[in-house]
């Protein structure tokens, strides 16, 4: 990889320094207020080096990604500004990921996202006008040739670390590595994986990926969280696309009393995140607890991931400021 | 009357898709977009490849290179898939009864030793003002590979370091069939 940085985010100065990296996924709220946002992000902010703004994640409508984007960069956090393409067209997206790159958003998840039949509801229209890997393209031509995909140029270019989001677990399983082959060649620097619960399986992958020569070419986060009980557990891995949880995991829950199974998932989930640090070619964790932020803290402290490197030149986020409202001069 | 079964031969459709190709060519002065021959054309591609492809009429036909299996049956309409959300037996996510297409196509392009690693390419975003028209004329006329200044401007990254291919080969075997079964 070259010296210069691409997009110069946090989350890409960690990352280039080799030390372990955390992200963390936000919980978008059901609600018009700002407030639910910050509140979230900062239980996030000092635990992680990247927070996830998810994009309506299983299909189901929250507050926009790219408007949680907006409210984090203005209070100096660094979100990671992920976009589906169920939702929007080409002439959208291009334009949102100009907008997003104004905002100071410098880290983009481009996923292809779960199908509408799976949220609440299923009588949406469909767009999927670009597919993952195409976005991905997309955003690495505006970002490195300066140019819609028209061919129309950009007098500014956005500067965006871009991201993809890989599913080791899911068949066909070697066809996996070629398909991460392909996102990395379409452009994707990092890479999000879905939930690990299988660290023999992801071993195996890792191993196959190092052998296509990839392992140096993107920086790898694994996905992680914790199970909150058993019933979780069988809820996820039948209900939840790509979940994949092995037996095991699932009868160590099943042996632990019902009270006791929340603190035993998150020592499964601490377990998880130790064994995948040891394997080569993984540079960090992704952590995803639905409505659970003060369980992500409490994982990352646990697992000796704590404290994060410092922010350049940012206050502590605890006595953010917020941007003073620009009065607009009334023209009569 | 559904003829998907003859999908389950990739490598005769792929002989069959070559020689048709060239048997193509010399009628490409009368097959041309708004001649009369045109919607005869489209007839015969939707009444041919329906029933064993279960053809979309996308216009820009990438059967070959997708294991003769058409991506754009794929619920989420995914032309470099598969997508993170394929079940633990092969099925679709979207219709949990059902393969998933790109299983198949994975599992089809094994057996196509001449368009097979044909799959490894990344396709570009479909181009909507096709749909409904004859993917055989557009192919004659290079229609369908004329794509969008941005993309073809593009610095082209290969998707398999070259100094790696050989792994790749060696990989490129049809072991996948016990995982997803």
């Amino acid at each position: 990889m070259d010296t210069e940085l691409k997009a110069g985010g946090r989350l890409e100065r960690v990352l280039r320094s080799g030390r372990f990296a955390v992200t963390a996924e936000l919980n978008p709220p059901d609600s018009a207020d700002a407030e639910d946002v910050y509140r979230a992000a900062l239980v996030l902010s000092t635990v992680c080096d990247g927070i996830n703004a998810v994009d309506a994640s299983g299909a189901h409508c929250h507050m926009s990604s790219v408007a949680i984007c907006a409210l984090l960069t203005r209070a100096g956090y660094e979100p990671i500004y992920q976009i589906a393409c169920r939702d929007r067209n080409r002439i959208a997206i291009q334009g949102d990921l100009l907008g997003a790159a104004a905002m100071g958003v410098r880290n983009v998840l481009c996923i292809t996202g779960d199908d509408v039949t799976v949220g609440d509801q299923p009588e949406a229209k469909r767009v999927f006008d670009f597919d993952s890997i195409q976005l991905l393209r997309t955003a690495r031509m505006m970002r490195d040739e300066g140019m819609f995909l028209s061919g129309r140029k950009l007098s500014t270019r956005p500067r965006l670390l871009l991201g993809a989001a890989a599913n080791p677990f899911a068949p066909p399983l070697d066809w996996r590595p070629m398909r991460l082959a392909k996102k990395i060649a379409a452009g994707a620097d990092f890479i999000q994986t879905q939930y690990c619960f299988d660290v023999p399986r992801l071993s195996e992958y890792m191993d196959q990926v190092r052998d296509l020569g990839l392992l140096d070419q993107v920086y790898f986060l694994v996905g992680v969280g914790p199970l909150r009980s058993e019933k979780a557990a069988e809820y996820m891995r039948s209900k939840v696309p790509g979940v994949v949880i092995p037996d095991e995991i699932v009868e160590r829950l099943r042996k632990t009393p019902k009270k006791l199974q929340r603190e035993e998932g998150k020592r499964i989930c601490v377990e998880i995140i130790q064994q995948v640090r040891e394997l080569e070619g993984v540079d960090g964790v992704h952590v995803m607890a639905y409505r659970h932020e003060h369980l992500v803290a409490e994982i990352i402290e646990e697992a000796g991931l704590f404290p994060r490197p410092r922010r350049h030149g940012a206050s502590d986020p605890a006595s953010r400021a917020r941007p003073k409202q620009r009065s607009v001069p009334s023209k009569d | 009357m559904s003829l998907r079964f003859l999908q389950n031969y990739p490598h005769a459709l792929e002989v069959i898709y070559d020689v048709f190709e060239r048997a193509l060519q010399p009628f490409s002065r009368w097959l041309k977009p708004g001649s009369i021959l045109e919607p005869l054309v489209v007839w015969t591609e939707r009444t041919g490849k329906g029933p064993v492809f279960d053809c979309q009429m996308c216009g820009q036909c990438i059967l070959h290179s997708t294991g003769m299996t058409c991506s754009m049956t794929c619920p989420k309409n995914i032309r470099n898939g598969p997508c993170g959300g394929v079940r633990t037996n092969g099925n679709c996510e979207v219709k949990p009864e059902t393969r998933c297409v790109w299983v198949e196509a994975y599992e089809r392009s094994l057996e196509m030793p001449r368009y097979g690693p044909e799959i490894l390419q990344i396709q570009p975003p479909v181009n909507r003002q096709l749909e409904g028209t004859a993917s055989w004329i557009n192919m004659l006329h290079g229609f369908d590979a004329d794509m969008p200044d941005g993309w073809v401007n593009t610095t082209e990254i290969p998707v398999i370091p070259p100094e790696k291919d050989q792994i790749t080969r060696a990989s490129w075997t049809p072991n996948s069939k016990q995982a997803a079964a």
